[in-house]
Formats: C-alpha cells, sequence, structure tokens
C-alpha cells in the first residue's frame, strides 16, 4: 500500500497525533505556532491532492484497517466532502498565518501551545465530520471539535469569553445530545450507524414513528449546532469575544459542518425512504430561514461592534443555506454547496481584515475605526471589495451563491416570486451594513484629527498577503466558479442522480 | 487591428488610463497630460469602429463564461456604437474642461478624482458595447460604485448624504427590481442575450411580461423615472465636470440607453405594445417629465435646476422607448446625443461661472453677462437645443418624437411635448436674460478677477481651459442640426437590420 492511497484517513490521524505533542512543548516563542501550522499545510496539502483525485474518478470509500463496512469504520470522501476539506483546511491555515501577529497580542504567552494544541484537535474534529461515513464517528467527531472549541473560545482577551464560551457549551451540548438521540433512534430501527447503509435498511420502514421522531431530533439537534434563527444567540458572542484568528476559523466553517451533517441526513437518509414527511419537515424550515436572514441583516445594522456586526451577518447566511437545502431540489443542493464555499472565503477575508484593523487600533468598535481608509487603505480595500461579495454584486463569488440561490428559489411555483424578494431585501441590507462601515473607514475624521493628517500604518505584511490572497480568490471565484460548481454537481449527480 | 481587437481596446484603454493617472498623481502636468492622451486614443479607437457598424456589421467579442450560457461579451449596434461614440467623445471635451476646473476651483485630491473618473468611463462604454444584459448590469454596477466617491468628493456632510442618496437609491432599485428582473427572463428565456425582436414573447406570458417590465423600467434607476429620481439632484454635490459628463451624459445616458435596449432587444416593440404596463409607464414618463419641468423652475441654484432639467429630458427618452413605434425609439435615441450636447454645454457654463464668478445661485447672476458673454452666449445655444428650437441639434428629436406618438396612436403625448418645450423656456430663458438684461448689483467688488481669462478685452471669463470646451459642445448643437439626418441613419439601421 502506498502513502498516497492512506491520505484520508491521514487527514484525520496526523492533526490528531501532533495535538497531544503541541500540548507539552515549551509555551515560548513561536514554537507552537509553527508546528501547527506545518500540520496544518501538511494536511491542506493532502486535502487539494484528495481533491483532485475525487474530481477524477468520484467518491473515495476507504476501510480502517480494511475492515469491511458496515462492520468496520468506513471513511466517504464524496465531491462535497472533498469541498469541505478544502474550506476546513484552507480557512483553518488562513485563520493560522494570520494568528501569527495577532494571537500574541490577543492571548497570554503561557497558553499559547495548548491553544494551538486545542486548535487541532478542533481540526481533527471538523475534519473528521466532514469524512466520515458513520452516523456515530460523527458524533464522536462533533464533540472532540466541540469540546476543543469551547477551551478556544474562553483564552479571548476579555472576561466576558468566559460567558460566551459557556453559552456555546450549554447549547452546542444540547444540539449535539439531540442529534445523538436521533442517531439512536436509528440504531434501534435499522440496528446500523453507516449512513449508506441506515439508507438501504429504512427503505421498509421508513414510515415508522420512531424514524419520523429520529428525523425531527436530527434536524433540530444540528440547527442548533448551525445556528439557525432563532437557535442562534450563542455565535455572535463566540465571534465577538473569542480570539480573532479563532474567529476567522470558525466563522468560515465551523457551523457549516453541522450543515454538512444535516445535508448529509437529509439528502442520503431522510429523502430517498421518507418522501412525503421528509419534505413537509424541510419545508418547515423554511420560514426560519427567512426570518433567518431577515433579523440577521437586520440586527446587523444596528450593531456597532464590527465582529457581531458580521456575527450576525452569518446568521443570515446561514438562513441562505439552509433555504438551499430545505427546497430539497438539485437546484437547492447545488446553491447551498456553493455558498459553503463562497460564504467561507468571503467571512475569512472580512474577519481577517478585522484581525488586522484590531491589531493596530485595539478596539473592533465601528465608531472607533474612523479613519482606517487612510490609515490602512490596503486593509479597507480588502474590506470593501470583500462586503461587496457579501453583498452579492456581480464578478465575486457572492454574486455567484445569489444567483444559483435565486434560481433555486424561483422552481419553487408560487412561493418562489416571494423568497426571491425577500432574499433581494436582505441583500439591500447588506448594502445598509457594509456602507455603515465604509463611510466610517473613508470619510470620518477621528476625533481632534483631520483625513489628510492621518499616517500610514498599514498591517503586518503576513496578514496583508493572506488577505489580498483571499479577496482575489473571492473575485476569482466570482468569475470562474467551475472549481466548486464542478464539485456541487458530481454531488448532485451521485446523490439525486439527476445532471444539472 | 480586428474589431474584436478594437473593441476590447477602446474598453481597456480608459481602465488603464485610470492606473496611469493613479502613478502619477505626484507630477500634475504629466497626469493631466496623459489623461488627455487616453481620451483621445479611446475616442478614436471607437471611432474606428463606426465603418463597420456603418457598413452593416455587428462586431461581436466574447471574453468568457461566468456561468454555463451567461457569458461576459460585447457586440456593437447602432445603438450602441452612439452611445459609445458620445460617451468616449465628450469625455475629451470634459477632461480638458476638467483639468482648468479642478485647478480654478483648487479642489483637493485630484488624482483620486481622474482616476475614478477614468473608471466611470471604462463602465460607461462597457454598458454601451454589452451583447447581453449581464454584462450590461456588471458595468452598470460598476458605473455606479465608481462615481460614488465623485459624488462624495468634497467629503463634508452634505456631499455625504449626496452621496449616499445617490448610491442608495441606484444599487437599491438595480439590486431590488433590475436584478429580479433579469433572473426571472434568465429563467423564463433561459437567455439574457440582446437580440432583434425581443427574447421574452415566445417565452413570457403577457401578464408576467407587464410585470417585468416595471421592474426593469425601475430597475434602471439612472433613467431617473420619479418617483426614483432624487438621486440626481442629490448628486449635485459633485464638481461640475462630473455633473457634465457623468450626469448630463455618460451615467443618466446609460440608464436611458438600457431603458432603450430592453425595449428593444429583450421585450421587442410589437410585445412591447401589447403590454398595458407600457401604457402606464408611458404616463409616468410624461408625468415626470412635466413635473421635473415644473420643480426646475422653481429651483434658484443653477445646478439643481439644470438637474432637475435632465430628469424631465431623460423622460422624454423613456417616453419614446414606451411609446414603442420606430420614430418615436428613433427621436428617443437621438435624444440621447442631442441632450448630451445641449446638456453638456449647460454645466460646462455653470461650472465656468463659479469659477470666474464665485456664483451658483440664478438670483445672483445679473448682469454677468457683461464680464462673461461668451459663456453665457454659449448657455444660450445649449438652452435653445434643449428646448428644440432649430436651428440647433434638439429639435430634431423632439419633431421624431412627435411623429413617433402619431405613429403610436397616442397623439395626446404631443400635447405633452409641447407643454413641456414651454416649461423648458421657463426655466431655462431666465439666467440668460437675467445675465444680459439686468444691470450687475452695486457692491459687486469683493473679490479679484483673479484666475480669470479675456482680462485683455474687459472680460472676466473662465480660463480658458475651461471656456474653449464650453464653446467647442455649444457650437456642437449647432452643427448636430446639420447632421441629424446622418445620425438618424446610423439608428435606423437598428430596424433595417445589419445584414444587408
Amino acid at each position: 500500500m502506498t502513502l498516497f492511497e492512506q491520505f484520508p484517513v491521514l487527514m484525520v490521524v496526523v492533526p490528531m497525533l501532533v495535538a497531544p505533542l503541541l500540548a507539552i512543548v515549551p509555551s515560548r516563542g513561536h514554537l507552537p505556532w509553527s508546528i501547527a501550522t506545518i500540520t496544518n499545510a501538511v494536511i491542506f496539502f493532502i486535502a487539494i491532492s484528495l481533491t483532485q483525485q475525487v474530481l477524477v474518478d468520484g467518491t473515495i470509500f476507504y476501510e480502517l484497517g480494511n475492515w469491511p463496512v458496515p462492520f468496520g469504520i468506513g471513511l466517504m470522501i464524496t465531491p462535497f466532502s472533498a469541498l469541505m476539506l478544502l474550506i476546513i483546511t484552507g480557512a483553518s491555515l488562513v485563520a493560522l498565518l494570520v494568528g501569527y501577529d495577532s494571537m500574541p497580542s490577543e492571548v497570554g504567552a503561557e497558553h499559547q501551545s495548548l491553544l494551538y494544541s486545542c486548535w487541532l484537535l478542533a481540526l481533527t474534529g471538523l475534519i473528521g465530520i466532514a469524512i466520515s461515513g458513520d452516523a456515530f464517528n460523527i458524533f464522536v467527531f462533533m464533540e472532540i471539535s466541540s469540546l476543543a472549541a469551547y477551551v478556544m473560545v474562553a483564552n479571548g482577551p476579555n472576561r466576558r469569553a468566559l460567558t460566551a464560551s459557556f453559552n456555546y457549551l450549554v447549547t452546542g451540548t444540547t444540539g449535539a445530545t439531540m442529534y445523538l438521540i436521533g442517531v439512536g433512534y436509528l440504531y434501534m430501527m435499522t440496528g446500523s450507524l453507516n449512513l449508506m447503509d441506515i439508507s438501504e435498511r429504512l427503505a421498509d420502514i421508513s414510515d415508522t414513528l420512531p424514524v419520523l421522531i429520529a428525523g425531527g431530533f436530527l434536524v433540530v439537534g444540528l440547527a442548533l449546532k448551525a445556528a439557525l434563527f432563532p437557535m442562534h444567540a450563542w455565535m455572535p458572542n463566540t465571534y465577538q469575544f473569542a480570539p480573532t484568528p479563532v474567529t476567522i476559523f470558525f466563522a468560515a466553517c465551523s457551523t457549516k459542518v453541522a450543515l454538512f451533517v444535516m445535508m448529509r441526513f437529509e439528502f442520503v437518509v431522510l429523502l430517498p425512504n421518507l418522501g412525503e414527511p421528509a419534505y413537509f419537515l424541510s419545508s418547515l424550515l423554511i420560514p426560519l430561514c427567512v426570518a433567518a436572514f431577515l433579523v440577521g441583516s437586520a440586527v446587523a445594522i444596528f450593531e456597532r461592534n464590527l465582529k457581531r456586526m458580521l456575527g450576525y451577518s452569518s446568521v443570515a447566511q446561514i438562513g441562505y443555506i439552509v433555504l438551499a437545502i430545505s427546497l430539497a431540489s438539485s437546484a437547492g443542493m447545488t446553491a447551498a454547496i456553493l455558498h459553503f464555499f463562497n460564504h467561507a472565503l468571503i467571512k475569512a477575508a472580512l474577519f481577517t481584515a478585522v484581525a488586522a484593523m484590531l491589531l493596530r487600533y485595539g478596539s473592533d468598535n465601528i465608531d472607533s475605526l474612523a479613519g482606517v481608509g487612510r490609515r490602512m487603505p490596503l486593509t479597507s480595500f480588502a474590506f470593501v471589495i470583500a462586503g461587496l461579495s457579501l453583498i452579492g454584486v456581480p464578478l465575486t463569488a457572492g454574486f455567484i451563491s445569489k444567483w444559483y440561490l435565486i434560481q433555486a428559489v424561483l422552481e419553487e411555483p408560487g412561493l418562489g416570486i416571494l423568497l426571491t424578494v425577500l432574499i433581494l431585501v436582505s441583500s439591500l441590507m447588506a448594502v445598509v451594513y457594509i456602507w455603515k462601515v465604509v463611510e466610517v473607514a473613508y470619510l470620518k475624521a477621528p476625533a481632534g484629527q483631520k483625513l489628510d493628517e492621518i499616517k500610514r500604518e498599514e498591517a503586518p505584511a503576513l496578514i496583508l498577503i493572506v488577505l489580498w490572497a483571499l479577496v482575489i480568490a473571492n473575485v476569482w471565484f466570482g468569475i470562474d466558479p467551475s472549481l466548486p460548481l464542478a464539485l456541487a454537481n458530481m454531488e448532485v449527480v451521485e446523490l439525486l442522480g439527476v445532471g444539472q | 487591428m480586428s474589431d474584436a481587437t478594437l473593441i476590447l481596446t477602446a474598453i481597456a484603454i480608459p481602465l488603464v488610463g485610470a492606473l496611469v493617472i493613479a502613478l502619477n498623481g505626484k507630477n500634475q502636468n504629466r497626469r493631466d497630460a496623459l489623461m488627455v492622451a487616453s481620451a483621445v486614443l479611446v475616442f478614436l479607437t471607437v471611432l474606428s469602429l463606426l465603418p463597420s457598424v456603418l457598413a452593416g456589421n455587428r462586431p461581436e467579442v466574447l471574453l468568457f463564461f461566468i456561468m454555463p450560457g451567461l457569458p461576459i461579451s460585447f457586440a456593437i449596434e447602432p445603438l450602441g456604437m452612439l452611445f459609445g461614440l458620445v460617451a468616449s467623445g465628450l469625455w475629451v471635451v470634459t477632461s480638458i474642461y476638467g483639468i482648468g476646473y479642478m485647478r480654478g476651483a483648487q479642489e483637493k485630491h485630484q488624482t483620486r478624482f481622474f482616476a475614478c473618473f477614468s473608471i466611470a468611463i471604462f463602465a460607461a462604454l462597457g454598458v454601451a458595447f454589452a451583447e447581453n444584459m449581464f454584462t450590461l448590469f456588471i458595468f452598470y454596477e460598476v458605473l455606479s460604485l465608481s462615481t460614488y466617491p465623485l459624488v462624495a468628493h468634497k467629503g463634508n456632510e452634505e456631499a455625504k448624504r449626496g452621496a449616499r442618496i445617490y448610491l442608495g437609491l441606484l444599487l437599491g432599485t438595480s439590486i431590488g427590481f433590475l436584478l429580479p428582473a433579469m433572473l426571472v427572463t434568465w429563467f423564463m428565456a433561459g437567455t439574457l442575450d440582446f437580440m432583434p425582436g425581443g427574447i421574452l414573447q415566445d417565452n413570457v406570458s403577457r401578464s408576467i411580461g407587464a410585470v417585468l417590465l416595471i421592474l426593469y423600467m425601475y430597475g434602471i434607476g439612472k433613467a431617473a423615472l420619479m418617483p426614483f429620481h432624487r438621486w440626481l439632484p442629490s448628486a449635485m454635490v459633485a464638481p461640475t465636470p462630473v455633473s457634465a459628463l457623468l450626469h448630463a451624459v455618460a451615467v443618466v445616458k446609460a440608464g436611458v440607453f438600457t431603458v432603450l435596449k430592453v425595449s428593444i432587444y429583450i421585450f421587442g416593440l410589437d410585445y412591447l405594445q401589447s403590454l398595458w404596463s407600457a401604457d402606464l409607464i408611458m404616463w409616468i414618463a410624461a408625468f415626470t417629465l412635466l413635473a421635473a419641468s415644473v420643480v426646475a423652475i422653481q429651483k434658484n441654484n443653477l445646478k439643481a435646476r439644470l438637474a432637475y432639467s435632465t430628469v424631465s429630458q431623460l423622460s422624454y427618452i423613456v417616453l419614446g422607448a414606451m411609446l414603442a413605434s420606430q420614430l418615436a425609439i428613433m427621436g428617443g435615441s437621438l435624444n440621447i446625443v442631442m441632450h448630451a450636447f445641449g446638456k453638456i454645454t449647460l454645466f460646462f457654463c455653470a461650472g465656468a461661472i463659479y469659477v470666474a464668478a464665485h456664483k451658483s445661485n440664478i438670483s445672483e447672476m445679473d448682469g454677468l453677462g457683461r464680464k462673461m458673454p461668451l459663456t453665457f452666449f454659449a448657455f444660450l445655444l445649449g438652452a435653445l437645443s434643449v428646448i428644440g428650437a432649430p436651428p440647433l441639434g434638439g429639435f430634431w428629436s423632439k419633431w421624431n418624437l412627435m411623429l413617433g406618438a402619431v405613429q403610436a396612436h397616442h397623439a395626446i403625448m404631443i400635447a405633452v411635448l409641447l407643454i413641456s418645450t414651454l416649461l423648458n423656456m421657463a426655466y431655462l430663458l431666465p439666467p440668460v436674460i437675467r445675465a444680459f438684461l439686468l444691470s450687475p448689483p452695486k457692491d459687486d467688488g469683493h473679490h479679484s478677477d483673479e484666475g480669470t481669462s479675456l482680462r485683455r478685452f474687459g472680460l472676466a471669463e473662465a480660463p480658458l481651459f475651461c471656456l474653449i470646451p464650453l464653446l467647442f459642445t455649444a457650437s456642437g448643437t449647432v452643427v448636430l442640426f446639420f447632421y441629424a439626418p446622418a445620425v438618424l441613419g446610423l439608428i435606423e439601421m437598428i430596424f433595417t437590420g445589419g445584414a444587408q
């Protein structure tokens, strides 16, 4: 067996083995950071290689220790998993690179090695969820990543990070428990934990009550983890008080992983077997999604803290994604997968810009950032472009998402037009809250100073490079979305058996 | 060079020009010389495409596909040729005028100003040459965004407020109405290409088509149909060259140009005539052109008066499009050219008066004609052209519009046009009359004539850089009276088709 064939399992094993090592490394200098970053870079390249493999050959199945599924543990890298791997490892790498400059200013030196150790554990968990084909393993990985995440959030510079982390813990645990109950019901009825296997065995008993209850628990539990409105309260708090690099990491991928699992269950287990009740269940989510993007955007308009504002914007974006999922159509699935990718690009770029501003200003209050357009022109301009992408202006990644989302919504008879209008209203609200920042950045002078007198003081070079790489990616995938589109289409064809 | 290369060159030059301008900010003279050079180059490039279009070709070039079936591509048809020529030709004049004005009025941030100006022209040419609605939409948005810094140029509260209204209304209408209209068109017709005869009649029922038309007409906020016209007066806080080229020519004409394009190539005239909402929009346009004229009469600030006059004149073109008869379309298209020359002259004069005499209110202009006879004579010519008096260019567009109204069996619109002509006279002639016939106020001696030209002759005209361009465009209004048939010949090719 060559190393190449072991790539799927290495994605999990490498960070998992390095994590405990990091915990005993002396917490001084850049050593812990270097180890974490190098590890992350290695698995990022493995993820790229796996993606190429998936693009050519389709889904990769991997059996641990050669024990055949469903008796052994199976890994399954579908095209969508591959995309998730790219998002997770990419976002984590970006966040770590930003952390080089930003982390020491927010987290005490004595905690660095433990923090990075947790970081790798969280990474392990998220990757595990993305490639696991087993419902219970998904739960285990979910717990690994969540427990690590609570610690990371609690390390935030403000003492309120502790309460934010506690909120996060209570909600996250509730969600995970509900998920476990759902899986338990399914196991009770089918005697299997492997997703594909469950799906096959469900065919005969699909309309029994325990299965329906399982569906309900799964969806609600995952919605809680994914911060779907009205179960979102923990998220803006977490984003605001966690150390900024951690926010970048989580904003780009942590809630999405819960949505990923939701999609797995929805499209692999529930829809093919349950039929009508499953469609009913998912249509129940539509009002919640609409409320999510309307309320999320509206609150973001009035929010004066930049990180928190972007947190509410994420509430809205999750509303878009779940809306696309709950349409339960091939177009909806494509739209959801595309927005997974694009939203990660957008939010990573925005939070990276915020990290840079926070480093120079020591505050992420919008009013205190007056004149940042003069002091940090490159950072501010990057923020503007990423903001345009968030709004969904053409030639940015965000536009592609909106386009596919609305095309999917329009397929819905009756509701389509109304939903389109609501989505566009929410986009317009995004214009307002992004422009609020732009005006402060470019047109407002800080107290007692004129705009012309502000000295340039850019972010550190490493952050700037990362930031602009993300911005270029936002434009690149707005002009040529073929990579995420190809993976999304492959996934749709594999799962639903229809071409786009 | 092939036509395809020429198209791309024409669009690329202003973009490169913006970069060159931005890089040469230190050396004012070199920067301005390069700007004029790039303007001339663009105009010559666009001009060199004319023979091919006149020969009946429709040169086109496809850049790349963003999504399947949705390319960024350009094609030149007669209307786009016309708009491209007007925008690029008047850019040459305006860039010269801009040098005189910006230096004369000692404006700050000239480099940013001229760079954004270049990008705006780039966007206007993109709109002119767009081969499909999607491409047009992208450049339409670039035009809105690139002109925002120009409107907010002064950076004071008033400018910020104006710019916010400007961007809010333009982006709001385009995302709120135009984008959904495009999405529905794409969803139902499967294409967004501009096709002779339209793309809707076979795919979209009349009732949906009627709603689409309303969405399109209000989505094109740059056409300033009431009640979404407020952005245009708000934009008058910008320096006068911006008002002259962008808010008399490029931006607003991009709006009505899009209206014409959508009417001719998306709806098709026959289909358009059968929609009930075409009549509705026609009456709204009629109302707008009268109401805006009435408002204009009450404005004392010269630029505000001209702005409302522009709102009124834009509705002539929308009216022409909604009449949907061949002659009315020709009249409307012709008004793009005629009004451009007339109105740019008026704005140049307003700017010249501001630079030379520091006056912007009409009530202060008593007797000013004695010091600035050339400026006010040019103002008279521009005013008469906008009013539509022979032997000036504006005559022909009104003439054709009236014929078109008869052709479309809406002869009552002739009355509307005639009343509007009277109103035009009521608000455009008083400044001239006051300047020439009333005596100057006694206590006028506070400011020196420093920075003015032609003092040798006892005059105090604006600097020659300002004066010559405005005399040039003023004589253009006369010349166009005689060349109108040639322009009409070009427009007529829309209907006779390219392939002879």
